[in-house]
């Protein structure tokens, strides 16, 4: 989706406002919200992919008012109803019907380990379609729904840096249609080839695509 | 409110009436004000999963407590001080990041296929996430607003030495910048230069002088470097 998240290169967003001494979370509401996300995340109903789309849809004008944990906020009201962990009803209320009693998926124990999130990228079954050194454009496509493929490298020439291993694919996975497990390269893109004869001679942008995402150049 | 947050707000309306919103000790920040709404709809909503049986407060208090104390670039500055005082470590860490960091204990989500980029007299690592707000957690916990911000998103990719430069850092032309957009799963490290004049030093005391910023690569270390950020 062409979105106001979709960011790079863009202009106008003002200087870099930097506080010292910064806390983790700026009001305690700040990480309840961190933490519900994570405690239903443990239910395995969505995935990251659907997870970041979810904030992605979020109006324009809203994505770039609010802050970041308001985002994840208003994300996870959403997201609470669609995924049926509460009606609508509940939440306008804020009083569960009368039912059977969940049992929650994240316990303190687990809360304290941390678990690991993604799967291992390492599958001999899936073969690469790059080689590192290989010259590859970035399709020029525009999907209307997730993806990680940023506007501004579409269409551009670059090389592949290395191979990462084995992942979902985005595009798909965020709307649960399969994971598609493709290869992940870093592809480096000369800054001139980005963003013209201005850019420094020797600067480089890395980005991380999928075998999807690219063509032979 | 919180009077952390209040005592937050009081020193930007502060800074915003000095007319020097982006001044260095008390920014203006991303976040607007934010009401007391958000805290009240906040606690209605865990009220309710609690209710449901969907959340276990003491969870939810654990995984803060986690974030606030527990991991932050603390874990990250060990890192990189051991890869500092240990050639062996090093090469580990350069060849395959993840199990390098776990042999000094830290692993969890966003950490699990973990690259270092190695900073060096004629190439600066940059790291930005344009799309969202991808950061390893495991070594630098969770990212501060700056990071999160538009202007950091939007502008680190297209000029990255203006942005260094509002952090400080003027590196001269024929230093090699590399910018990474962390656009997959895969979350990226930077390994500062060791300052000149630590030849004597212990390993703690280097990673005391390791910052999340120059493991970001907004800033480099020095020899007087050091402390929260």
């Amino acid at each position: 989706m062409n979105g106001v998240h979709d960011m790079g290169g863009m202009q106008g967003m003002g200087p870099i406002r930097y506080e010292k001494n910064e806390p983790v979370f700026h009001a305690p509401w700040e990480g309840r919200v961190y933490a519900m996300n994570r405690a239903l995340g443990a239910f395995r109903k969505w995935n990251l992919d659907a997870w970041r789309h979810d904030i992605e849809l979020l109006p324009p004008a809203d994505y770039l008012r609010m802050s970041y944990y308001e985002k994840w906020f208003a994300a996870l009201e959403k997201r609470v109803v669609e995924y049926r962990f509460v009606t609508k009803e509940e939440l306008e209320s804020g009083k569960a019907a009368a039912s059977a009693k969940a049992a929650p998926a994240l316990t303190p124990e687990m809360a304290r380990r941390i678990d690991r999130g993604i799967p291992s990228s390492h599958d001999p079954s899936v073969a690469p379609l790059f080689q590192a050194g290989q010259r590859v454009r970035a399709r020029n496509i525009h999907p209307t729904g997730h993806t990680r493929l940023p506007r501004y490298a579409r269409g551009k020439t670059g090389q592949i840096a290395r191979d990462h291993g084995v992942y979902a694919f985005p595009d798909t996975n965020a709307q649960y249609r399969g994971e598609k497990r493709q290869h992940v390269y870093s592809v480096r893109f000369a800054a001139r080839e980005l963003w013209g004869e201005n850019a420094s001679p020797r600067d480089a942008v890395y980005i991380d695509m999928w075998d999807d995402y690219l063509e032979r150049a | 409110m919180s009077t952390r947050r209040r005592d937050f707000l009081a020193a930007t309306g502060a800074a915003a009436a000095e007319g020097n919103l982006h001044a260095q000790d008390s920014h203006g920040h991303d976040h607007q004000a934010v009401p007391s709404d958000p805290a009240l709809r906040v606690k209605a909503l865990e009220s309710l999963l609690v209710e449901k049986g969907l959340v276990d407060p003491a969870a939810l208090d654990a995984l803060i407590d986690t974030f606030e104390h527990k991991v932050g670039p603390r874990n990250g500055a060990r890192v990189v001080a051991r890869a500092w005082v240990d050639p062996a470590y090093k090469q580990r860490l350069l060849a395959g990041a993840a199990p390098a960091i776990a042999e000094l204990g830290y692993s969890s989500q966003h950490g699990e296929h973990m690259v270092v980029l190695e900073n060096g007299p004629k190439v600066h690592n940059l790291v930005v996430c344009t799309l969202c707000s991808c950061y390893p957690w495991p070594v630098l916990g969770l990212p501060p607003v700056w990071y999160k911000s538009a202007a950091y998103r939007s502008r680190a990719v297209i000029d990255p030495r203006g942005v260094m430069r509002e952090f400080g850092l003027e590196l001269p032309e024929d230093v090699e910048v590399r910018v990474w957009d962390s656009t997959a799963e895969l979350r990226y490290l930077v390994l500062p230069e060791r300052p000149a004049g630590t030849a004597n030093l212990s390993e703690d005391q280097l990673a005391a002088l390791v910052t999340r910023d120059a493991m970001v690569g907004v800033a480099k270390v020095t020899a007087a470097s050091g402390g929260q950020a």
